[in-house]
């Protein structure tokens, strides 16, 4: 099934969009010759930077990296205002939803989010309630995914809380896009985003605990390096100037996490951990984990280091939570949600999951927890055979999943053999949560490589491109 | 500040670049051996391979000492955890844990050799081209030390980073004279028989030494000029002296940074009076095989102390 989509470059139609003018006219300028030569000397500053990512289970390609496109996704300085606005309004109730959560959890008296979808949700940590985070923030580094599907329509597919990846991307990307046509960006005027691990530096230090004695030590906890996001963690280490750690370099001296270095152990005020909750401590978490601080939670609760993204984060961008989200942003700002969600299908109520199972071949089924485009089924593209055997266990587990409407994602054009050629595309912006909000003029593009496909994650074939916000 | 896994995976990242080169090295150095001298090839491929201490290991894979042989287990068998190979993705995955503290061109030219060695040793290498590969990795390596000289700051991540090379390259030297101690032995060589000849420029040659050695001493071969040379001689960059030279120096550097004095500062310290105090005469007097042996003995000691005293584990 091809789906008719909105092509963001071209709409067939209206011709070609205006952010788009002074690209296309230098566009049109260029050798084909050439510009086929660029996107192969792009392959090669990527693998030479070692910019790679690691795919779990396929052992041949242990390092791979994520296609780059060489036409940019641009976005007009109008656009991104009204894109902005409904980004912190979200922001802002993601954090409010998460300091209600876990304290009085009034959302929940007033009847607005069901009692049971946090109660016996995995993503709730019982050993947050009544903690308050340093500075009162939950969520510190949000990843918005939007897509388009017109002109004027945005919808937010998923709200990455806990620990949203690419931004590395993001920065590399335009990196070398500036590298290969210095002379687009003296033509065109673009938003630089170059500043974002300095934005991110200050910010973390912004959210300190109270306690901190002049500037804080701030760290960078990875998984180690053979995590399949290691490369990020060490390019946003590095380009902030602080340390990047592991948990065996960790532990608590003195009531405070402190980190060994070749002159003994030093105290680290602010942890912007890249480790998934359950793995943070193993004396509270998962006891056979080594990829954490024993006692870090202790510390934590006496208020002596701030954790970014706060544990227990991940209850706010639940799947089965995310339909819920017109509901939350309007219970905590008190105005409509300015960006829409998505319709979706809770599969644990018994009239969807009736529609769903009726209409499968038509919707995206995802499950709740998942991530990575990974345990989805996407109804237009599949067998029928996928169908049926995703309906069995959709019907032996509904609760476990939601369904969604296959949207014509918005596309615009990658260079391909043959010329430009639409491809599905989604954003994510990159958002920073302090005593203020701010959000980067641009974020990662995602693009589905493959014809028609709408699976745009990085582990299923998808590329990504510089996003240009124009400075008009 | 320097965390303590950071300054480990410095020190190995070059132990381990240095280790790859110098694989390289020693089997150019048989190389010539093997075709220079046809009858006793073999006998100089099993000192080339207890030069690498990797002999015991090579024989659980292989029955004949032959240059494919060799060169195969030295240059490109992953299994053997010293080949050139092996050692080059060793260097690569601690550079890629110690990103942050690399320049991005020594990042680069590391990941630029593991990718340009990956591909060359992916096959086994026919005879005609092992000059060539040879010659390859000696270039990659000097490049990597070329943008590691060229573009890091000399501070705690630098003077870590060449505590594991001095370290190793002691090691080497250390090891290849050992092997070959025999030959340089006054009571059993006779100065100028062709045999002795090759032998010794066969050691000058695993240390790169073949050259410099004429523009430092007589034209001829002498074999207490050679032990001086690789011991003594302070500017000679492979010699135990020179190495010790620098790691007292970065020692010394760090012991002033961090205010601290430790075991490792004593060890190396005592290796350097040693050395900067004897003479070639005492060193064959009281037996060059015990005075090798108890130098890498005190190297090795140097190391686990420096991985003790800087909080490597």
């Amino acid at each position: 099934m091809r789906l008719a989509a909105f092509d963001e470059m071209l709409p067939e139609i209206s011709g070609l969009r205006k952010p788009y003018s002074a690209y296309d006219r230098w566009l049109k300028e260029q050798d084909p010759a050439r510009l086929t030569e660029k996107m192969q000397d792009a392959e090669r500053v990527f693998r030479k930077t070692g910019i790679t990512f690691a795919v779990y289970g396929e052992q041949e390609a242990s390092e791979r990296l994520i296609p780059f496109d060489i036409v940019p996704r641009i976005i007009s300085g109008n656009e991104w205002r009204r894109l902005t606005q409904g980004i912190e309004q979200r922001v802002q109730a993601l954090n409010a939803f998460l300091d209600d959560i876990y304290h009085r959890q009034e959302i929940l008296r007033a009847g607005r989010v069901p009692k049971e979808l946090i109660a016996r949700n995995e993503a709730f940590l019982p050993e947050m309630i009544g903690v308050r985070p340093p500075a009162g923030v939950y969520t510190h580094i949000i990843g918005v995914d939007i897509v388009r599907i017109s002109e004027n329509e945005f919808y937010v597919l998923e709200d990455n809380a806990r620990t949203p990846s690419g931004v590395s991307y993001m920065l590399e990307n335009r990196e070398t896009m500036m590298q290969l046509f210095p002379e687009l960006f003296q033509q065109i005027k673009v938003r630089p985003v170059e500043n974002y691990p300095q934005l991110l530096r200050q910010s973390l230090a912004a959210v300190r605990p109270q306690s901190t004695k002049g500037a804080p030590t701030i760290a960078v906890l990875t998984p180690g390096s053979f995590n399949s996001a290691y490369f990020e963690h060490a390019f946003l280490a590095d380009q902030m100037g602080v340390q990047l750690v592991e948990g065996q370099d960790l532990r608590v001296v003195d009531g405070h996490v402190a980190m060994r270095t070749t002159e003994g152990y030093k105290q680290i005020d602010v942890l912007y951990r890249r480790v998934d909750d359950s793995f943070l401590d193993p004396l509270t978490f998962r006891p056979d984990s080594a990829l954490g601080v024993p006692g870090i939670m202790d510390v934590y609760r006496a208020g002596n280091i701030t954790i970014a993204n706060a544990p227990g984060t991940g209850i706010a961008d639940d799947k089965a939570i995310y339909s819920y989200m017109p509901e939350i942003v309007e219970f905590y700002t008190g105005r409509k949600a300015i960006l829409g969600n998505i319709p979706t299908w809770r599969c644990s109520e018994p009239d969807s999951l009736k529609y769903v199972l009726e209409h499968i071949d038509e919707l995206v089924v995802k499950e709740v927890h998942g991530s990575g485009g990974y345990g989805m089924l996407v109804g237009p593209a599949a067998t029928k055979k996928e169908c049926e055997d995703f309906s069995k266990k959709l019907a032996a587990k509904p609760s476990n999943y939601i369904a969604q409407p296959t949207l014509a994602l918005s596309t615009c054009p990658i260079l391909t053999d043959k010329g430009l050629a639409p491809r599905h595309v989604d954003l994510r912006p990159y958002v920073l949560v302090s005593d203020r909000i701010q959000i980067v003029p641009g974020g990662l593009t995602r693009v589905a490589l493959k014809e028609g496909s709408l699976v745009v994650n990085s582990s299923q074939g998808g590329g990504t491109k510089d996003t240009w916000v124009l400075d008009d | 500040m320097l965390l303590g896994r950071t300054a480990n995976g410095l020190y190995w990242m070059n132990r381990y670049i240095e280790r790859a080169e110098n694989m390289a090295r020693l089997v150019d150095a048989g190389l010539r051996m093997a075709l220079t001298r046809t009858q006793n090839a073999s006998e100089e491929w099993n000192s080339v391979l207890l030069s690498a201490g990797s002999d015991a290991a090579f024989t659980q894979k292989y029955s004949d000492y032959t240059a494919a042989n060799v060169a195969d287990f030295l240059l490109r068998d992953t299994s053997n955890p010293s080949s050139t190979m092996a050692s080059i993705e060793t260097a690569r995955n601690n550079a890629r844990m110690v990103r942050t503290a690399l320049t991005r061109e020594t990042w680069e030219s590391i990941n630029e050799a593991w990718m340009s060695l990956k591909r060359m040793l992916a096959e086994p290498i026919d005879e005609r081209d092992l000059p060539s590969v040879l010659d390859a990795i000696k270039r990659e390596t000097a490049l990597i030390r070329g943008s590691f000289y060229g573009t890091m700051l000399r501070n705690e991540i630098f003077d870590f980073s060449q505590l594991g090379t001095y370290v190793e390259r002691a090691d080497n030297t250390a090891r290849i004279l050992d092997v070959k101690y025999y030959v340089l032995l006054p009571s059993i060589s006779w100065v100028g028989s062709t045999l002795d000849n090759y032998q010794w420029e066969s050691i000058l040659r695993s240390v790169s030494a073949h050259r410099s050695y004429r523009w430092v001493y007589e034209a001829d071969y002498k074999p207490s000029n050679i032990a001086d040379y690789l011991i003594l001689n302070v500017r000679m960059p492979r010699s135990l002296t020179f190495c010790y030279r620098f790691l007292t120096e970065h020692l010394r550097f760090l012991g002033d940074d961090y205010g601290e004095r430790h075991a490792c500062h004593a060890t190396a310290g005592k290796t350097q009076a040693m050395l900067t105090a004897g003479s070639i005469k005492d060193i064959f007097d009281a037996g060059l095989h015990e005075f090798l042996a108890n130098f890498i003995c005190d190297n090795t000691r140097l190391g686990d102390e420096i991985a003790q005293d800087y909080r490597f584990y």
